[in-house]
């Protein structure tokens, strides 16, 4: 119902309130800056007066894998951070400012108003990501060698899902909470408990952490893969999607 | 068919019973004044005939659709203006206007012309283009009743609509409201009477989650508004012994001082139009002002919420 309107309004907000353009120039920041600092990071530390003798010679000289490396940390932290900022306060805002009360008073379901904003979202980190990549790509292919596109992708793809993980359960922790702090925390609370849970060997490789690694190995030539950890984040974004609206349906606004 | 009725409604939040077995009805084309002192469920009743929040039991149904059952449906139904309206502030009064036309499903040419309509009714065409997160309290709230009657509502709720506005926004307001008399049901909740006076119909006075009285204004004063009279006069000491006078007569309620005057309540409006002011020539006053003064809603007010809250 009217979900095409509300997404577009979505969409109209994410630019006009900068939130679109606040994610693209952070992507985009990251994306450049990764090639960049696996490039000069050996060159940066020679100017350092001090330095042990013997220690510049001993780190090896910069390469594509340096770049790619450099890239998916970036992204593992600050995307992950971004996804979460961007998307705690969506629904709480709404509701503390009354225009959730206003517009749901309309025909607008409470899916629709949740779901229209998730799509909304997806559609930004998208394009963020998107940013972030070709910048990547182009200063890899200046600073060291061009990227095989196809693994590049499938990274960009999987570290979407990351994402849209995070951005699902930041949504429910939204929808939950009746006041911005109290989201946060939830957020928060999501973040520290699946990155604690993953960062345990073994039970790690099915949470959505492994598909970092998976995207790495695969863009370096290895032929490892995470398909337990890919189905079980779908999982999650489908479980905390569900969970949003069924909470959001019997939450009086 | 009415265009709102409720009975036995129930809204308990733990052991507080915001509402308790409230009933209401209200006829189609009315301007309801919903009438009650703050917290008396005024405000839970209107969320609950919007869709906003659930009852503990009871029914409710507004342009003949279950509030419980058909939110969808009831939205059509429905105009809702909440005491302090909220708006994506980013837009402007025309695109958020042309945003809710969408969602009534409103061609482009039919949502061009409401809006024009719209915005000129509320006086904000010269504003169309400015951003909303500018505009004062009063051009808000004009903006809301133009945003809740976009799709030409069957029944239309206000809650508290003027009462945050300066006289000026106040009237503005309720101009607005009296000019819907006839194009739509309105349901008004508030707690400031001289609102209601001027634009309401029928009065339902609520209290502690229960309809108290619910009646035509008129029929509403006759039934509970207790006759009196205003005597004022430059010699207050004069006037305070004619009063001590006044309160031994059997027809005489009260006397009691009101600023420079005095307010003689009375059982017997006859016997008092025939006697008073001889009285007052008699003992030799000096009177700067006799008057038969008329009920007020306030005195029905403070007359059965006093009584409720008593108990």
């Amino acid at each position: 119902m009217n979900f095409i309107t509300v997404f577009r309004k979505e969409m109209q907000e994410q630019w006009r309130t900068y939130r679109f353009l606040i994610v693209a120039a952070v992507f985009a920041a990251f994306g450049l800056a990764s090639p960049l600092l696996a490039k000069f990071t050996p060159e940066m530390l020679k100017v350092i007066p001090g330095l042990p003798p013997g220690l510049l010679e001993a780190i090896p000289a910069p390469t594509v894998a340096d770049a790619i490396s450099q890239y998916v940390k970036n992204m593992s932290q600050f995307g992950i951070l971004l996804a979460l900022l961007v998307t705690m306060g969506v629904v709480v805002q709404e509701k503390e400012r009354g225009t959730a009360a206003f517009f749901l008073t309309r025909p607008v379901s409470r899916e629709t108003f949740l779901l229209a904003k998730y799509a909304a979202l997806i559609v930004t980190f998208i394009c963020g990501l998107g940013l972030a990549a070709v910048g990547c790509w182009y200063y890899t292919l200046v600073l060291f060698e061009p990227l095989a596109w196809g693994p590049f992708l499938v990274l960009n793809g999987l570290m979407l899902v990351v994402f849209l993980v995070y951005m699902a359960l930041a949504l429910l922790a939204s929808t939950i909470a009746r006041s911005n702090g109290v989201a946060v925390g939830l957020a928060f609370v999501a973040l520290i408990l699946i990155g604690g849970i993953g960062s345990i060997p073994t039970i790690g490789d099915y949470f959505p952490g492994r598909l970092f690694s998976w995207g790495t190995t695969n863009m370096l030539g290895g032929t490892d893969t995470a398909w337990p950890a890919f189905g079980i984040s779908l999982g999650i974004i489908a479980i905390a999607l569900l969970a949003a609206c069924i909470v959001f349906r019997h939450q009086e606004i | 068919m009415s265009s709102v009725h409720v009975d036995n409604l129930k809204k308990y939040y733990g052991a507080v019973h915001a509402l308790d077995g409230l009933q209401l009805e209200v006829a189609p084309g009315t301007i309801f004044g919903f009438l009650g002192p703050n917290g008396a469920g005024k405000t839970t009743t209107l969320r609950i005939l919007t869709g906003l929040a659930r009852p503990t039991s009871g029914t409710a149904q507004v342009a003949g659709v279950d509030v419980l059952k058909d939110g969808n449906q009831l939205s059509r139904h429905i105009g809702h203006l909440p005491e302090e309206p909220a708006f994506y502030t980013w837009m402007t009064p025309r695109e958020f206007l042309d945003y809710l036309g969408r969602l009534y499903g409103l061609s482009s040419k039919a949502r061009l012309s409401r809006t024009r309509e719209l915005l000129a009714l509320v006086h904000l065409e010269e504003v169309s283009k400015r951003r909303i997160a500018g505009f004062s309290r009063g051009m808000r709230q004009r903006l809301g009743v133009a945003a809740a009657l976009i799709h030409h509502p069957e029944v239309l709720f206000l809650d508290e609509p003027a009462s945050a506005l300066d006289p000026a926004g106040r009237k503005e307001v309720l101009d607005l409201i009296e000019n819907l008399r006839g194009q739509c049901t309105v349901v008004m909740s508030t707690h400031i009477l001289a609102d209601v006076e001027r634009v309401c119909d029928v009065v339902g006075i609520i209290a502690k989650g229960r309809m108290l009285v619910q009646s035509r204004r008129e029929q509403l004063l006759e039934q509970y508004a207790i006759p009196a009279f205003e005597v004022e006069g430059d010699d207050q000491a004069a006037l305070s012994l004619w009063a001590q006078e006044l309160r031994r007569l059997p027809w005489v309620i009260s006397v009691v001082p009101r600023n420079d005057a005095f307010r003689i309540t009375v059982r017997d409006v006859q016997s008092a139009k025939r006697t008073l002011l001889a009285m007052a020539v008699n003992s030799g006053l000096t009177l700067n002002r006799y008057e038969e003064v008329r009920p007020s809603l306030e005195d029905v007010f403070l007359q059965l919420v006093g009584a409720e809250e008593e108990l």
